[in-house]
């Protein structure tokens, strides 16, 4: 079953026009047909043309397989919304409507998302008063009315460093009935920018899409232009980009844990998961020189070669690093108020995560055993696997937990592979570009599947560069989380998704 | 006279000094150096030097707020007896006063908090509120029993009257109200578990968010009647908890500030080794305390 689509794999590419374009409705009855069936949607996007748009849809199929299906279809300035029916495209029609100009008709929820201008010429369907664009935060929001309900406003400037975003909460009390995310503050024109690319930017500007996922973007971008260009990197540096995501991994779930300690008060594990997290971003900077990973990937392999010092320097830290991080998080199970605060806190149900589409460790916190690394394998995970980490309760001592569980797991994924790094060159000569083609890479970053499409045109640039973050499908998790939920349980609730806004607002 | 002026003296400049113990016992326990023990004082003295912001939309209210707390806790340090001295003010009845007076400082610091029209403000008095009702019985049910113990109705007696002798003769009945007192301690202190001092996620804290709009020397008293409130409290504590008395004068002023000091190790052992509970929790930990100090005077006036 393809319903109506082209089966692709992870991290190759297709001439563009095997690419099946539905006339009528059969291209967003495929969707639902496939949502029915248990596929959900990785990227929607559109594509703006003279009249209208050409909208892309790219599914990932049940878990096993490793199937994506792709599918487009021409509309004109309107297209029927399939919100109501399958939640989990929401955003991405709202994304279309606000950077194609064409409208999702019947939107149950038609607001701005990042509030930005139109990848096309013309008016978008919100305009500011002053006519130069729309202000981020400015919009209608959802309202409960009645005497004993308040509403509290929050942000875009917090009192923590941490990026701009708007939070509206409908509260009874103590109680949130209701809240409304509001982003866009950071929008940089991340796409517009890539649009006649590729040039001398454009990786960088894949490592800044969130600068704690930098391995996560630049991996998947490194993939989209191997297969535009049929270079192949090699086992080395496949296996050096597998190492440097899971250290991006190891530092951000520590530094999560450490952060959900922190937000409890409960100050060992947010002391020591600090200085740890600075650990693992050290054992980066030694495979690059830079903590966050810049400069490390590149297409067609990585940067740096990972010399058998520098391999065996990050063995001894690893060593060392495992001991201070289980001592650290373990006193976090053990101790009883700790948990009293976790558990419980922030539910949201398997079916709720399923209909919304969540990813990361987010999902595999409501039970949904989705993992990229698994699912769609690629680079060096083609050839050693992670298990997957599941827990069942949805609630932040999940999400908590699933990244301790992940954290184990990776750190055994290092230790293997730091001894076994293949020999062979690090860094293959790029070619040029296809034309025509249309290429399709996953990877799993540490908050969730990192999904990058590229078109390219006739003369081999990129017509349309698409990235989803992880963040875009998980923000709606988190306005679920909240509901009934204690409005001083935010904090809590938030840093145990920790979502970017900056991957949210490209 | 000399007792007076050590005791005015000690209640002027001891406060921070609490804070700074507090804060470097939880960074021993973190692994961390720590801020130097009298970093709150150069806090304080920092923000007493800057100018203040106030927003047009507030009255007179919001600046008698920080005003009116100090006052009251102030006044409320001169009631308290420190160590085996007794107090520079002392009348029968003194301890009703004792108890309203933080009352009224902390309607001020409300109705201060109110004056802003901001939604976390508002938050934060209704908290405050909540929770400073469901503690006040658990001071009365306290003093009632210290009262028949020392049948006294004026704080200085009925405090240098706890001795081990009297532990020895109703040991249950203190115990219990040195459990109770220490949960009222940390709840009106604004300490883990009831509220976090040093978090800044303003959805979640109780008082620091009532005072979120209080800058420059405003926000300095504000910190600096805060460390006397756990003074005051904590001096109260001490004498059910560690009675300690030599009969020398002096060396009473020692015992007296060395279990000051033990007392803000031992929050700091408790801010270091338990999370902070979830806010609706927190009414289930206050009447478990007044439920210890009533048990405490049914033991005394059976």
């Amino acid at each position: 079953m393809s319903f109506g689509m082209k089966i692709i794999y992870n991290g190759l590419s297709i001439k563009r026009s095997e690419i099946p374009v539905a006339v009528g409705d059969t291209f967003f009855q495929g969707i639902l047909d496939a949502i029915t069936a248990g596929w959900r949607v990785c990227s929607y996007f559109g594509v703006p043309t003279a009249d209208g748009a050409t909208l892309y849809c790219i599914m990932s199929a049940r878990g096993g397989s490793g199937e994506l299906g792709i599918a487009a279809t021409s509309v004109g300035r309107a297209f029927p919304s399939l919100a109501k029916l399958c939640p989990q495209v929401h955003l991405f029609e709202r994304e279309i409507a606000e950077q194609c100009l064409v409208r999702p008709e019947d939107h149950p929820w038609f607001k701005p998302v990042r509030f930005l201008k139109p990848l096309c010429e013309g008016t978008g369907f919100w305009h500011a008063s002053d006519g130069g664009g729309l202000i981020p935060g400015v919009m209608d929001y959802y309202r409960v009315e009645g005497d004993e309900v308040h509403e509290v406003a929050v942000g875009p400037v917090h009192a923590g460093i941490i990026e701009p975003g708007h939070f509206r909460f409908q509260c009874h009390g103590e109680e949130v009935f209701h809240l409304e995310i509001s982003l866009g503050f950071q929008h940089r024109g991340i796409e517009r920018a890539l649009i006649g690319g590729p040039s001398q930017r454009s990786l960088h500007l894949m490592e800044t899409i969130a600068g704690d996922t930098t391995i996560g973007h630049g991996q998947a971008y490194c993939m989209n232009m191997e297969a535009l260009t049929g270079v192949f990197s090699s086992p080395r540096a496949e296996t050096v980009r597998g190492i440097a995501l899971e250290l991006e991994r190891l530092a951000n779930h520590t530094g999560d844990l450490g952060a959900i300690a922190g937000d409890v008060g409960y100050l060992p594990t947010a002391s020591f998961c600090g200085r740890i997290r600075g650990d693992f971003l050290n054992m980066t900077a030694l495979l690059c020189g830079s903590r966050f990973g810049r400069g490390l990937l590149r297409p067609g392999g990585i940067g740096y070669d990972c010399d058998a010092g520098i391999a065996e320097e990050l063995q001894k830290r690893l060593d060392t690093v495992r001991v201070d991080v289980t001592q650290a998080v373990e006193l976090l199970w053990s101790t009883p108020s700790v948990m009293a605060r976790l558990e419980d806190t922030g539910i949201v149900s398997e079916r709720d995560a399923r209909e919304i589409g969540l990813v990361g460790p987010a999902a595999r916190g409501c039970n949904l055993n989705r993992d990229i690394r698994r699912d769609h394998p690629f680079g060096i995970f083609r050839m050693s696997q992670i298990p997957v980490i599941t827990a069942s309760t949805g609630d932040v001592c999940a999400r908590a937990m699933v990244r301790w569980l992940e954290i184990q797991r990776s750190l055994d994924f290092l230790d293997e592979q730091v001894r076994h790094l293949p020999r062979g060159g690090y860094c293959a000569a790029m070619k040029p570009i296809a034309p025509d083609r249309c290429a399709v890479a996953l990877t799993e970053g540490w908050r969730g599947e990192v999904c990058h499409v590229v078109l390219t045109d006739a003369a081999g640039l990129f017509e349309r560069y698409k990235i989803v973050d992880p963040s875009f499908h998980n923000w709606s998790g988190l306005g679920l989380a909240l509901r009934d939920q204690q409005i001083s349980d935010f904090p809590l609730c938030n840093k145990s998704f920790n979502l970017s806004y900056c991957g949210y607002d490209l | 006279m000399t007792n007076t002026i050590i005791h005015i003296v000690l209640a002027l400049a001891m406060p921070p000094l609490l804070l700074g113990v507090i804060g470097k016992t939880k960074a021993t326990f973190a692994g961390r150096v720590g801020a130097p023990f009298l970093q709150p004082y150069y806090d304080i003295i920092r923000l007493l030097q800057k100018g203040s912001v106030f927003s047009t939309t507030t009255t007179w209210v919001f600046r008698a707020g920080p005003l009116v707390t100090l006052a009251t806790t102030a006044v409320a340090a001169l009631l308290i007896p420190c160590g085996a001295h007794q107090a520079p003010l002392s009348f029968q009845g003194d301890m009703i006063l004792y108890a309203y007076l933080f009352a009224l400082g902390r309607f001020f610091t409300m109705a201060a908090a109110l004056d802003t029209g901001s939604s976390f403000e508002g938050m934060g008095s209704a908290r405050e509120a909540t929770y400073s009702c469901l503690a006040e019985p658990t001071l009365f049910f306290a003093l009632i029993t210290l009262s028949r113990l020392s049948g006294s109705y004026s704080l200085s007696p009925m405090l240098i009257n706890i001795s081990f002798g009297v532990w020895l003769n109703s040991g249950a009945a203190l115990l219990m109200l040195v459990g109770g007192m220490f949960i009222v301690l940390l709840a009106e202190n604004c300490r883990i578990p009831f509220d976090d001092p040093t978090t800044h996620l303003e959805l979640t804290m109780i008082h620091e968010v009532m005072v979120l709009d209080h800058s420059g020397p405003a926000l300095g008293i504000i910190h600096y009647a805060a460390a006397l409130k756990l003074y005051v409290l904590g001096a109260f504590f001490v004498h059910l908890a560690l009675p300690y008395a030599s009969g020398n004068w002096l060396l009473d002023w020692g015992l007296f500030i060395v279990s000051m000091l033990e007392l803000a190790v031992v929050i700091g052992i408790v801010e270091s080794v338990m999370a902070r509970l979830r806010l609706i929790r927190i009414p289930q930990l206050l009447v478990a305390a007044t439920i210890l100090a009533a048990f405490s005077t049914l033991l005394v006036i059976r």
